[in-house]
């Protein structure tokens, strides 16, 4: 099988950017791939309309890991909407190509953080039209 | 420092193998079927270097016929012998669930063909019982092929056994040895072989030359037409470099067979005992008894092989795994799913084979950056 790396894939696989998790995130999502068996997490913290702060956690191969990467690093303090956006063709272009059989990958990824969007969104809804002193308790109870 | 771990994929070409060949590329190139007479001297040194494959195999040089490897000789063997045979009473073959993909996509070949194809199932330590292949031959069987050693995890079959129980049943027996020699002594008349596979680059020989074991007695069709060569058997211009190179390899392997085994043995043992006591919650996936000496498969958990294998790449080390990440098909080894492992465990292995020319600083080394990698990318797992 032909798998060539980019330098660039390569090196968010080594060092990847916005590992771990948050403790009480605003949007959360697990996402899977049945076929190959990976796994990604994501959390979010969302500020005024912005991503905040994003983390991942990954039970995935070297692609899957720097794909998680390179988009929690584009998508950081971009707005919601704008990060709703966020295609996986950018994650490729931004990695300078992938291997034809990881595209998958930056699929998933983009999957898993429009998951953790829709998670955060699902929760903003619930909380908006509450007082303020539910929102915690909500929160709370979540945590 | 660079760490060759992947013997069991290929080798490297011992250079006194490289040697014996070089004159056949470059002086005594002729055409073994030539009838003049450097091309019958070329053809004097095939027929010589099927002695040398007869005398390790403990065979007939006759029945041996060289091929462009062992996805040849398999393909060649079960189509052909199925094929040849086939009758209105006998439409039936049986391959282990453990086998290389050439022998599997024969079988699914001839299934597709409107042969019955049984897989024997393996138990958990990757072994074929005779008891299993009991329940699944009949009378109705033309041929039974269980690979010899299992190239993934190492596990070596009771291949006697097995063909014993095919030739009461009247059924044919063949066994792709790839990954035996030299870590068994191959007998065709000890084990009761109709049919054997070898390959010459998992010996310290060169690519693109293998062998066809073949009994004269029973019928085969031949897979590729043409010339004529090997009576028949096998069309196409001898390879004379890759036959010395192979015949040669396949004598030095088992001449210098004990000072190897030791050595890889003794490697693999302090790989071994020393990796388990370093990294926690790692298991070893087959046997570690009925298993050739060369082969670690080691299954890390809660990170994925892929992710293993490219940062150990990184650092000068080369292995393999059979994640699902790493096939072109997105598939977990079937070989790892045949002997029942979990879904998360599945993707989690490496293979390490080992091999002549690695030393304890390399495993030293292995084991040093295996360390770092299992510790960085299980820091970011979300399995726990």
């Amino acid at each position: 099988m032909a798998l060539n790396y980019t330098k660039k894939t390569i090196d968010n696989f080594l060092k990847p950017k916005n590992i771990g998790s948050i403790k009480k995130p605003d949007g959360y999502a697990q996402i899977g791939n049945m076929v190959c068996g990976d796994q990604l997490d994501f959390f979010l913290k969302v500020e005024k309309g912005k991503i905040k702060d994003v983390k991942f956690l990954s039970f995935g191969c070297a692609s899957n890991i720097a794909t998680a990467s390179i988009l929690t690093e584009k998508v950081k303090g971009l707005t919601i909407a704008k990060a709703k956006e966020y295609n996986w063709q950018k994650i490729v272009d931004e990695l300078g190509g992938l291997p034809h059989q990881k595209i998958h990958c930056s699929v998933m990824a983009v999957q898993g953080l429009k998951k953790a969007i829709a998670d955060y969104e699902e929760r903003e809804n619930k909380v908006k039209p509450q007082l303020k002193k539910v929102k915690k308790k909500i929160t709370k109870k979540k945590s | 420092m660079k760490v060759y771990l992947d013997n069991a994929a290929t080798t490297r070409l011992d250079p006194r193998v490289f040697a014996k060949m070089k004159p056949y590329l470059t002086t005594k190139y002729s055409n073994a079927s030539s009838i003049h007479s450097p091309g019958q001297e070329a053809y004097l040194d095939l027929v010589k270097a099927k002695k040398i494959v007869a005398k390790y195999l403990n065979g007939e040089p006759d029945n041996v016929i060289f091929t462009s490897g062992a996805t040849e000789s398999n393909n060649f063997i079960i189509k052909g012998v199925a094929r040849a045979n086939r009758t209105e009473k006998k439409n039936k073959i049986i391959v282990s669930s453990i086998e290389h993909p050439c022998v599997r996509e024969s079988a699914n070949e001839l299934a597709r063909e409107g042969f019955k194809v049984e897989f024997i199932p393996a138990n958990s330590d990757g072994l074929i019982t005779p008891e299993v292949l009991r329940k699944l031959i009949d009378s109705e069987t033309i041929l039974v092929s269980v690979m010899t050693v299992n190239n993934e995890i190492g596990t070596i079959q009771d291949i006697a056994a097995l063909a014993k129980i095919a030739h009461n049943h009247g059924a044919y027996f063949h066994t792709d040895a790839v990954q035996a020699v030299p870590y068994l002594i191959l007998d065709v008349k000890k084990m009761g072989l109709d049919f054997l596979s070898l390959s010459a680059h998992k010996f310290y020989g060169p690519k693109g030359v293998g062998v066809a074991y073949i009994n004269r007695a029973i019928k085969i069709k031949p897979l590729i037409a043409g010339g004529g060569q090997e009576d028949g058997y096998r069309s196409g211009t001898y390879n004379v470099p890759g036959i010395m190179g192979l015949a040669y390899a396949l004598e030095l392997a088992y001449q210098e067979q004990k000072t190897y085994l030791k050595k890889v043995k003794s490697l693999r043992d302090y790989f071994w005992t020393k990796v388990k006591k370093e990294i926690p919650g790692i298991k070893l996936n087959g046997s570690l008894t009925n298993r050739v000496p060369a082969n670690l498969n080691i299954m890390f958990g809660s990170i994925e092989g892929e992710a293993i294998l490219i940062d150990l790449s990184q650092q000068g080390i080369y292995v393999s795994t059979g994640s699902a990440c790493s096939a072109t098909n997105l598939k977990a080894s079937y070989v790892l799913r045949a002997i029942g492992l979990d879904k998360h465990y599945l993707n989690s292995n490496i293979r390490f084979s080992l091999g002549r020319f690695n030393t304890q600083a390399e495993i030293d080394y292995t084991i040093k950056c295996l360390k770092t990698t299992v510790k960085r990318l299980r820091n970011f797992s979300p399995i726990r």
